[in-house]
């Protein structure tokens, strides 16, 4: 009995529990200057809809949850890593309608309504996103914690690059960007792999973008 | 984090009036650094004041013929206007030259301006630090200080600020218009918004409690060259050792002031008025009373040097 009950307890569960019992005693709904000012500050709780890939997702979480935290701890979406927690690493990276953040630098509150797309909605193991292929072709990690970071985030930068959205080592401002290595190191500088993966990210990258200029099926 | 409450605001006005009337309430909008410091609890607001929603988020032509940047203006969307990449290139280069494309993609331009140092006794709140918690002292003075001020600082406060796209504006003579709690509207000039430290290094602008900025305008266009460089320890997402704006004009007449040296935007009028002789005079001027440690003494060899390649490259 207390080894089968043991086995149950496991870790994402027991932090689970703990997140559960902690909203738990929360307030009820968003609320009002007035309780702030009364300097009553208990945990305040909230509602909030998510669009995550595709489908909508009601949520009620404590206010200060980040969209990261709403991701991983409330819907399970545990592809999205948390590295750093302070938009340093970009392991966060998702894509908020359509453009590229750190899911760790913003609140679930703030996006009532909003069109997220992690990880798990960008490919399948059965049907995996280009970048997904490309990065196991080139072997584009080693402890692959950054990886889905990075492969939204490539996602986004390519996007970026094709709507002629400039960076700091493009040449000339007015002209549209050209896709180089220099370009892709600069525009994925918010990633960051510490197994150093980076010549192999790029070739991942390369291979997509390269593809998508029109150059392979 | 410390608990908050919080509301979406649906009128600049509203949101003005809201964040008078409670004491600790902050304005949210990308909330990059906010949050960041937030979760250090480094800052500790009792009420965000989501103004997201806020019809804020143009940039518009002026009647004068220069352009209004609505304060929601995501970073990205400020650099990759044709507009600004044409006429205001040191501004696009400013932003592009900062942070990351996570980042760019969320902070505003209002959040950027107001963003706070990155002075790291700031951040460790077992320091004392002046600018956090005012009047527990200056970790920085005698601590560790590469990264910080050499000039305009003060006793007190020894912090940069960390902005690159506040440098261009600068440059620019960009204007601040806000909104007050009594729904009266101001116009404040960038040279008049950032604050001298003193000896309450916790106050960094001009803004009164509860004051909205609702856009940023921009002159008419001035024609020269226009160039931003910037100095760091790696190639990409870092703050600045020290970073030269400048716009020249064809005479050797022209605009420039650093970033990561000082309180604010570094700009001095009177060493612009040297350039046509060269950039020495001009350096000299413009780093007139600077009072550097022995470790950040680099900063005033960098600048100077920073500053001569910029003049040389864009004369050339």
């Amino acid at each position: 009995m207390e080894n089968s009950l043991s086995i149950k307890i496991t870790r994402r569960n027991l932090l689970k529990a703990g997140a559960v019992s902690a909203t738990a005693v929360a307030a009820p709904s968003v609320t009002c200057a007035q309780q702030a000012a009364q300097g009553a500050m208990q945990p305040m709780a909230a509602t909030v809809t998510l669009r995550v890939n595709g489908a909508a997702r009601e949520l009620s979480l404590d206010m200060r949850t980040t969209l990261l935290d709403a991701l991983r701890e409330n819907l399970q979406l545990t592809g999205t890593k948390k590295g750093c927690d302070h938009g340093q690493c970009g392991a966060c990276t998702v894509l908020l309608d359509g453009r590229r953040v750190n899911a760790c630098l913003t609140l679930a509150v703030m996006h009532d309504g909003a069109e997220i797309t992690t990880i798990e909605g960008l490919g399948t193991p059965t049907a995996l996103h280009p970048l997904q292929a490309a990065f196991i072709k080139h072997d584009g990690y080693q402890c692959g914690y950054c990886t889905p970071g990075q492969i939204c985030s490539a996602a986004a930068m390519l996007e970026e690059i094709e709507q002629g959205v400039p960076s700091h080592v493009s040449a000339s401002l007015t002209d549209r960007p050209q896709l180089g290595v220099d370009e892709i190191r600069e525009r994925m500088s918010g990633n960051i792999c510490r197994c150093g993966a980076y010549s192999n990210i790029l070739d991942a990258i390369m291979d997509v973008a390269a593809g998508k200029a029109g150059g392979k099926a | 984090m410390k608990p908050f409450t919080y509301e979406r605001a649906r009128t600049p006005a509203e949101a003005a009036a809201s964040a008078a009337q409670v004491r600790g309430a902050r304005f949210i909008a990308g909330g990059t650094n906010l949050l960041d410091l937030m979760k250090l609890e480094v800052e500790t607001p009792t009420h965000l004041i989501d103004v997201n929603g806020l019809d804020l988020d143009q940039i518009t032509e002026t009647p004068e013929g220069g352009v209004r940047i609505g304060s929601l203006v995501r970073n990205t969307d400020l650099a990759a206007d044709a507009r600004i990449r044409r006429d205001y290139a040191v501004l696009s280069r400013a932003i592009l030259a900062g942070a990351s494309g996570q980042i760019r993609n969320r902070a505003t331009t209002a959040g950027n301006l107001l963003q706070r140092t990155r002075c790291p006794y700031f951040y460790d709140t077992n320091m004392p630090c002046n600018k956090r918690a005012p009047g527990s002292g200056c970790s920085a003075i005698g601590g560790v200080t590469r990264q910080l001020a050499v000039i305009g600082a003060s006793d007190a406060c020894i912090a940069t600020h960390p902005s690159d796209m506040a440098v261009a504006m600068r440059l620019l003579d960009a204007q601040i218009e806000t909104v007050r709690p009594d729904s009266t509207r101001r116009v404040i000039p960038i040279a008049d918004f950032y604050r001298q430290p003193g000896n309450t290094p916790e106050i960094d602008h001009t803004l009164e409690a509860g004051e909205l900025i609702t856009s940023v305008t921009l002159p008419p266009p001035i024609g020269g060259v226009h160039r931003y460089r910037k100095v760091r320890d790696r190639a990409s997402f870092a703050f600045a050792l020290v970073a030269v704006g400048a716009v020249v004009q064809r005479d050797g007449s022209g605009r420039i002031a650093l970033g990561g040296v000082a309180p604010h935007p570094w700009r001095v009028e009177a060493a612009e008025a040297e350039l046509p002789r060269g950039f020495a005079p001009a350096a000299e001027r413009l780093l007139a009373g600077a009072k550097p440690t022995a470790d950040n003494a680099f900063k005033l060899t960098l600048a100077a040097r920073t500053l001569s390649a910029v003049l040389t490259e864009s004369r050339a």
